[in-house]
C-alpha cells in the first residue's frame, strides 16, 4: 500500500498555493506535514483525498485505500456510539464494529448518544470511525486540535498500532504526538506568484 | 446505501419536528385560505385542488435546505464523497428520506384537509394519487436546489427562488389532475405527464445534484 | 483555431474593443430607423388601432428574451466542456440583459392586451411562459451573486442553466395545457403574424435586427466589464498574499 505523489500542484479558491510537491509513503510509516498556517496543508490533504482536483502532477495510490479525517468528524449527536460506527461500517463495506469498540474502550459506551460523550470520548469515537473504514492509509488533518494531553497520547498510541499492523499515516499537525516519524516541511513548495506582466493570471 | 436512508430518517425523527413541521405548515396554509378568500363553499370547492397542491409544495420547501446542510457542516458530506458509495446514490437516498419524512405525510393528510376546503367527493382519490406521483419529484428537484446552495449560509431563500420555477410543471399537472377528477373528467393525460416528470427527475437530476455537491466541496 | 482564439481574454478584449464602436453605431441606426418607421410611418391597423404598433418593441424583445437564454445555455456548455472563462463571463453578462428583455416583453404585452382584454394582465399561455422565464432569469442571476468563488459560481450556474432549460421547455408545454385545459375559447392571439401585412413587415425586421445588435453590443460591453472585475480581484488577491 504505497502512496506516491509526484510534482503535485494544488489550489485554494482558484489560487495556486503549492507546487512541485513530491513524496512517497509506504506501509508501516508515517509522515508529518509541517508548515505555517495558510501554507496549504488542508488543501494538499483534500486534494489527495479526492475532494479537489489537482492543478498538476500525479497521485499514485491503490484505489479505495485512503481514509480521510479532518476536524469535523462526521459524527451525529443524536445517534449512539454503536449506531454511528455501524453506519460508517456499512458505508465502507466492512464487517462489524466490535474490534473498534474494544480498541478504544467504547464497549460500555456503545449505546450512549454521541452528544452525551465527553470531549475525550468523542475523540475516541472519531478514531474508532477511522478504524472502522478498514483502510490502510490514514490522511489526517490536525486530528488533535483541542484535545487534552491524555487524548493526544491515546491518539498517538492508536496511530502507532495502526503502523505496526502495516498501515500508514499522513498527518498535518503542529503537535508532538509522542512518536517520531519523517517530516515534510511544505514551505519550499509554496507556489510562486505568476509573472506580473501576464494579466491572464486572473484566468488561471 | 440503504444505510444512508435509514440514518437520515432516524436523524429526522430524533431531531423532533421531523414529520410534524411540514404537516403543521400544510394545515396552517389550508386553514388560512378560507380566512383570506371567504367561507363560501362554492368558491372553496373550486380552488381546493390548487390550494392543496400549493400548500403541499410550500410544506416540502420548508425542510429542503436541511437535506445536505447538516452533513456539510459536520463533515459527513466530505466523508461520504470519499467513501465507496456513488455520490449520485447518496443524493437519491437523501431525496427519498426527505420524501418519506415530508412528502408522504402530506399525501396522507391531504384528504382530511380536502374536507376542510369542500373538495368535491370525486376529487379525493385523484388528490391522493396525484400527490403520490408528484411529491417525489418535489423532493428530487428540491434536493437538486439544495445541492446548488449547500455551502451558503442562509441559502434558504435563494433555494426557494431556484426551486419554485422548477416546480411549475409538476404543480400544473398535479392540480389539473385533481380538478378534472373532481369534475368527473378524464385524468389520464395530466397524470401521465406528472408521472413522466417524476421519473425523469429521479433518473436524471441525481447526476446534476452530485455534480453540484462536488463543486461545493472543492 | 479560429473562433477559439477569442477564448483568450486578452485577444477578446482587443477584438471587442475594436468592434464595439461600429456595433454601437449600427445598433443605434437600426433601432432608430426601425422604431421611427414602425411607429410613425405605417398605417393604423383597422382592428387594433395604434396599439398594434407596440409589436415593434414587443416581438423583438420577446425573441431576444428567448435567444439570450439560448446563448447562455451554449456559453454554459462551452464553459463546462472547455473551461473558457470568457464564455462563463459572457453567460453571466447576458443574463440581466435577457431578464430586462423578458420584462419589456411582459410589460409591452400587457399594454398591447389591455385595450382588447380590458385588464392589465391575462394568464394567456404565451405571456405566462414569459413570466416563468423571468423567474428562471432571476434565479440564475441570484445564484451568480450568492457564490463567492468565481469558478464554483460558473460551474453551478452552468448546471442550473442546463436543468433550467429543460424545465423551461417543459413549462411551456405545461402552461399551454393548463390554459386551454379549462377555458376553451377566448384565446387572444398575440401572434404577430396574424396582424402583419407587408407594409408592417419590413420595419419589424429592422427592429428585430436592431434588438439583436443591441443584445450583442450590451453583452460585449458587460463581458468586458466582467473580465476587468476579475483582473482587479486577482490583483487584490495577490497583494493580500504578499
Amino acid at each position: 500500500m504505497d502512496l506516491r505523489v509526484t510534482d503535485l500542484a494544488c489550489a485554494r479558491g482558484g489560487v495556486p498555493v503549492l507546487e512541485g510537491v513530491s513524496f512517497a509513503l509506504s506501509g508501516g510509516h508515517a509522515l508529518f506535514l509541517r508548515g505555517p498556517n495558510g501554507i496549504g496543508k488542508t488543501t494538499l490533504l483534500r486534494t489527495l483525498a479526492g475532494l479537489q482536483p489537482a492543478l498538476a502532477g500525479e497521485i499514485s495510490v491503490p484505489p479505495d485505500s485512503m481514509a480521510y479525517a479532518a476536524h469535523a468528524d462526521g459524527l451525529k449527536a443524536t445517534l449512539s456510539v454503536a449506531e454511528n460506527l455501524r453506519f460508517w461500517a456499512r458505508v465502507f463495506g466492512t464487517r462489524g464494529i466490535g474490534h473498534a469498540l474494544e480498541r478504544f474502550n467504547l464497549v460500555d459506551l456503545a449505546d450512549r448518544q454521541a452528544q452525551n460523550l465527553s470531549a475525550g470520548q468523542k475523540r475516541r469515537l472519531g478514531l474508532a470511525r477511522l478504524l472502522v473504514t478498514g483502510r490502510p492509509i490514514w490522511v489526517l488533518d490536525e486530528p488533535t486540535v483541542s484535545l487534552d494531553v491524555d487524548s493526544v497520547h491515546l491518539f498517538g498510541q492508536a496511530v502507532r498500532e495502526h503502523l505496526e499492523e502495516g498501515g500508514s499515516a499522513l498527518i498535518a499537525t503542529h503537535i508532538d504526538l509522542g512518536f517520531l516519524a519523517e517530516e515534510l516541511e511544505l514551505t519550499p513548495f509554496k507556489a510562486a506568484p505568476r509573472d506580473l506582466e501576464d494579466f491572464d493570471e486572473a484566468f488561471a | 446505501m440503504i444505510a444512508i436512508l435509514i440514518r437520515d430518517m432516524a436523524l429526522a425523527i430524533r431531531a423532533g419536528g421531523g414529520f410534524g413541521l411540514g404537516l403543521a405548515f400544510f394545515l396552517i396554509v389550508t386553514v388560512l385560505v378560507p380566512f383570506g378568500v371567504g367561507p363560501e363553499s362554492g368558491v372553496l370547492r373550486e380552488i381546493a385542488p390548487g390550494i392543496l397542491w400549493v400548500g403541499a409544495l410550500l410544506a416540502c420547501l420548508l425542510s429542503l435546505d436541511r437535506i445536505f446542510a447538516l452533513d456539510y457542516e459536520d463533515g459527513s458530506l466530505d466523508l461520504l464523497a470519499t467513501a465507496p458509495v456513488p455520490l449520485e446514490g447518496v443524493v437519491v437516498m437523501k431525496a427519498v428520506a426527505h420524501w418519506v419524512t415530508t412528502g408522504l405525510p402530506l399525501v396522507l393528510a391531504a384528504p382530511v384537509l380536502g374536507v376542510l376546503l369542500n373538495l368535491e367527493s370525486g376529487g379525493f382519490t385523484w388528490l391522493v394519487v396525484s400527490l403520490l406521483l408528484g411529491t417525489p419529484a418535489l423532493s428530487m428537484i428540491g434536493a437538486f436546489g439544495a445541492a446548488l446552495t449547500v455551502g451558503l449560509k442562509r441559502g434558504g431563500l435563494l433555494l426557494s427562488l431556484l426551486v419554485l420555477p422548477l416546480y411549475v410543471p409538476t404543480l400544473i399537472f398535479g392540480a389539473l389532475a385533481v380538478t378534472r377528477g373532481a369534475q368527473g373528467m378524464a385524468t389520464a393525460t395530466p397524470l401521465l405527464m406528472l408521472a413522466g416528470i417524476t421519473f425523469a427527475c429521479l433518473a436524471l437530476l441525481p447526476f446534476a445534484a452530485a455534480a453540484a455537491i462536488r463543486v461545493n466541496l472543492r | 483555431m479560429s473562433i477559439w482564439e477569442y477564448a483568450n481574454p486578452k485577444k477578446f478584449m482587443q477584438t471587442s474593443g475594436v468592434v464595439l464602436p461600429f456595433l454601437v453605431v449600427l445598433t443605434v441606426a437600426a433601432l432608430v430607423t426601425g422604431l421611427v418607421w414602425g411607429f410613425f410611418f405605417t398605417p393604423e391597423d383597422y382592428k387594433q388601432g395604434s396599439t398594434v404598433k407596440i409589436i415593434y418593441i414587443h416581438v423583438p424583445a420577446a425573441m431576444m428574451a428567448i435567444n439570450a437564454w439560448a446563448m447562455m445555455l451554449v456559453a454554459s456548455l462551452i464553459w463546462l466542456i472547455r473551461r473558457h472563462h470568457v464564455s462563463a463571463l459572457a453567460a453571466r453578462a447576458a443574463a440581466p440583459i435577457g431578464m430586462v428583455f423578458t420584462l419589456i416583453a411582459l410589460i409591452t404585452g400587457a399594454f398591447w392586451g389591455q385595450p382588447m382584454w380590458g385588464t392589465w394582465w391575462e394568464w394567456d399561455p404565451r405571456l405566462t411562459s414569459f413570466l416563468v422565464l423571468f423567474l428562471f432569469y432571476l434565479g440564475y442571476i441570484a445564484l451568480w451573486e450568492a457564490i463567492e468563488n468565481p469558478d464554483a459560481a460558473a460551474d453551478l450556474t452552468s448546471v442550473l442553466c442546463m436543468v433550467g432549460s429543460v424545465f423551461a421547455i417543459l413549462s411551456r408545454y405545461a402552461v399551454n395545457f393548463w390554459n386551454q385545459g379549462l377555458h376553451q375559447g377566448a384565446t387572444l392571439s398575440m401572434d404577430a403574424e396574424e396582424n402583419i401585412a407587408n407594409v408592417f413587415y419590413v420595419p419589424l425586421l429592422i427592429c428585430i435586427a436592431g434588438f439583436i445588435l443591441l443584445f450583442l453590443t450590451l453583452v460585449l460591453l458587460r463581458t468586458r466589464t466582467e473580465i476587468r472585475v476579475r483582473r482587479i480581484n486577482a490583483l487584490m488577491a495577490r497583494e493580500r498574499m504578499g
